[in-house]
């Protein structure tokens, strides 16, 4: 027995070494050095204050902000320290009930939108920290957004479809639009002025 | 949706197959020597730290010395994970000071990360610090990775060589498998990964003020090197609760379409490594053919069934397929394709909630994994898996056309077919009575999180998920409570070391026998035929095992879901 012993306990330590302590040390040093801003939580910051990670999304049910998915962290939604989705099943009636509740506040508080409610809207996220919309829900809140905001319709329809990223390389994910990119150009815009791109 | 289903998958099979094959032949080269004699300092620094470990580099084991040094070796890290989470909160790089992890949720996610599984019942950012992190969940899934592959080397030894009772040196492979194999891979993937927004840090987290005016939290750690090595090691245990639906663990569509090509590269590249090493390269084709079919077959019925809309919410006006669980980036197409990955491989990261999915598109990852993990499989655990039920199916021919069956030119005898029926039949059994333990009790049935049959589906789906070592959830389940902790790692344990110890077995019988040239008595295991008679045997076993469970679960749900409406 002891024959295996010892060399068990010698390889578990000289591995761990290498891989627990070297490789993630290896890997921390050159990401700091190549891609600094991604290592550290792609930051966006405004006037030098962090406002948000491009990555993570933010509770905006504010009306003059586009809104994000339904999140189901908890206690609070979009909360980054407790990610996960709300795990309701398909057949699950409290789902279909949450559903029709977010239905109904989103027609409430959207009665200019056009068409069916997009989906994403009402059904939450798997993250919970969901930081994207498809274009199509965020053409949907368009008209309030313009409204609230002074804005003409046009201007914040276009907009949208400045911050459309589309799948990578054409192929990979689906089309989106980040809703905190979104929202921070929704700041600077002014009506009739044409979007700055100074970020 | 832009991504049409059948596109995404071809492109992914033709890519993953292209990348695989240049690494069978480097896998091959690194265990059987050949590179370690060509590069002097390859060998060198083998040597060196062999001496330091203290083997005999040149002892050549037979099957019973290398078992007992793998489950050594699984041992150590076993009491490591665990006394790591229990002392925590004295040791460095614990930003958040998360304190001790409770003695069950540490035994199970000791069991977890060390059987490969990496089921998680506690959610990483609120539980682990960094340190327990990188130096022993990380590390572990380094380790029970080679432990995958040094055991599927060793059975194709036992059929590539003849007349011999040993297999090699269990403290090499595991050294030469971890260096010079996993590491520099997940070297490479991790630093892709931070280019598109993986963090690799050591603070806790930025704080910042949302555009509302709220105090948000955003966490941060050593993420991409843990994320790389989590899907290259089939191993699935995210750094977040949210897994690879985390922005931060899978930013992108092209990360996305990256982290399950490095899920199944090793085990597609094993199965070529596979037929070079028994000198028959169409071996490994027929093999990875009929994972192909299977896999397919399975992924396009969850996609079919995932793009229904949910009738439960006909009425509400809504355009789009079920969104529930997933995540805006990917989609449905994509995440199917994911949970079809994933649970082919027994990886079990995912990128959407499989608890919120259509009650059949559900079913498929769950299926996928009741096939025994063997399309594909995890790293080396889906060769080994496999190549059982190839001796399996020759077995059920030679019954048919009366004669002894043959594979590789080794006669299968009364002692293969014990061993065989032992890695098929431990796993079901495990996955049965355990669920069926876990309803029959109050503890069991508390954990439910969704009436009627869902409900049951989360009990078969943890139990399918814990025994076959994948380590996806339907994460409804409350499972952080010692009942799920005890079973589900009883579970994990005897669904990893029940298989390999007599896969070690097996391959010491066969590397006994002499290997037989073919005549035109044995049956080809390398045409069409044979690939039909394996998919076949797969989808038998599969289907007389888990149908009935399946029919109270995803099935008896869909019925009532689509008839009720």
């Amino acid at each position: 027995m002891y024959s295996l012993i010892r060399p068990a306990l010698t390889l578990f330590v000289l591995l761990s070494a290498i891989t627990g302590i070297i490789y993630p040390l290896a890997t921390f040093a050159i990401a700091q050095v190549g891609f600094p801003a991604q290592a550290n939580g792609s930051i966006v910051t405004r006037g030098g204050q962090p406002v948000g990670s491009r990555l993570i999304g933010q509770a905006s049910d504010a009306p003059g902000l586009f809104q994000g998915r339904p999140s189901a962290t908890s206690p609070t939604p979009y909360d980054g320290m407790a990610s996960g989705g709300d795990n309701l099943g398909p057949s699950n009636p409290v789902l279909a009930a949450a559903v029709a509740q977010r239905a109904a506040r989103l027609r409430a508080a959207n009665p200019e939108a056009s068409g069916a409610v997009p989906v994403e809207l009402v059904l939450a996220s798997a993250s919970g920290l969901d930081p994207d919309i498809s274009p199509r829900a965020a053409l949907w809140q368009a008209p309030r957004v313009a409204r609230v905001r002074g804005l003409p319709l046009a201007q914040v329809r276009g907009l949208v479809a400045r911050h459309t990223q589309p799948p990578v390389l054409g192929l990979l994910g689906e089309p989106r639009v980040n809703v905190l990119a979104l929202n921070l150009a929704l700041d600077d815009a002014r009506p009739g002025v044409e979007d700055n791109p100074r970020r | 949706m832009n991504a049409n289903p059948w596109f995404q998958v071809a492109l992914f099979l033709a890519v993953l197959f292209a990348l695989a094959w240049p690494l069978s032949r480097w896998i091959d080269g690194v265990l059987e020597g050949r590179l370690a004699t060509r590069w002097r300092w390859m060998d060198v620094t083998e040597r060196g730290l062999l001496r330091l470990v203290g083997s005999g580099a040149n002892e050549d084991m037979p099957w019973w010395r290398y078992a007992g040094a793998v489950v050594a070796f699984n041992v150590v890290g076993l009491v490591a994970v665990y006394v790591m989470q229990r002392v925590q909160g004295w040791l460095p790089l614990d930003p958040a000071q998360l304190g001790a992890v409770s003695p069950d949720s540490s035994f199970n996610t000791a069991v977890s990360f060390v059987t490969n599984t990496n089921w998680q019942g506690y959610a990483g950012e609120s539980t682990m610090s960094h340190l327990t992190q990188m130096l022993a969940l990380a590390v572990q899934n380094f380790l029970s990775a080679a432990t995958g592959i040094v055991v599927a080397i060793v059975l194709i030894r036992g059929l590539a060589r003849g007349g011999t009772r040993t297999l090699g040196n269990a403290w090499r492979d595991l050294l030469r498998t971890t260096l010079w194999i996993l590491l520099p891979l997940s070297f490479v993937f991790a630093l892709i990964l931070v280019s598109q927004g993986v963090p690799q840090d050591f603070a806790g987290h930025v704080t910042v003020h949302t555009l509302q005016g709220a105090q948000q939290n955003v966490p941060l750690g050593p993420v991409a090197s843990q994320e790389a090595i989590k899907l290259l090691g089939t191993n699935g245990g995210g750094f977040f609760n949210a897994n690879s639906a985390h922005p931060f663990e899978n930013p992108n569509g092209l990360t996305n379409f990256l982290e399950m090509l490095a899920i199944l590269l090793i085990p597609g590249a094993l199965v070529f490594t596979f037929g070079r090493m028994v000198g028959d390269r169409r071996q490994g084709v027929a093999v990875l053919a009929a994972m192909g079919i299977l896999f397919l077959a399975l992924y396009a019925a969850g996609v079919h069934w995932q793009a229904q809309p949910n009738p439960m919410l006909a009425h509400l006006g809504l355009t789009g397929p079920s969104m529930e669980g997933i995540e805006t980036r990917f989609g449905t197409v994509a995440s199917m394709l994911f949970a079809a990955v994933t649970t082919a491989a027994s990886c079990g990261a995912v990128d959407a909630m499989h608890d919120s999915l259509m009650p059949l598109a559900g079913g498929m990852p769950m299926l996928m994994m009741q096939l025994g993990e063997v399309v594909f499989g995890g790293v080396g655990s889906g060769l080994y898996g496999m190549l059982v039920f190839a001796i399996l199916a020759v077995f059920i021919t030679g019954l048919m056309i009366g004669r002894t069956p043959e594979y590789l030119g080794k006669k299968i005898g009364v002692f293969e077919m014990k061993m065989t029926a032992i890695v098929i039949l431990a796993v079901p059994i495990l996955v049965l009575v355990g669920s069926a333990l876990a309803v029959l009790v109050p503890a069991g049935r508390a954990g439910m999180l969704n009436p009627g049959a869902h409900g049951f589906s989360e009990v078969l789906y943890a139990f399918t998920s814990a025994a076959n070592n994948n380590g996806s959830a339907f994460a409804g389940l409350s499972a952080n409570v010692p009942f799920y902790n005890v079973m589900l790692a009883v579970a994990m344990w005897f669904g990893r070391f029940l298989i390999i110890v007599p896969v070690l077995a097996l391959a010491g019988s066969l590397a006994a026998k002499p290997r037989l040239a073919v005549s035109s008595g044995s049956m080809p295991t390398h045409n069409l035929l044979f690939v039909v008679l394996l998919v076949g045997t797969v989808l038998l076993v599969g289907a007389l095992n888990y149908v009935p469970a399946l029919a109270l679960g995803p099935i008896a749900e869909h019925l009532t879901l689509f008839g009720a409406h």
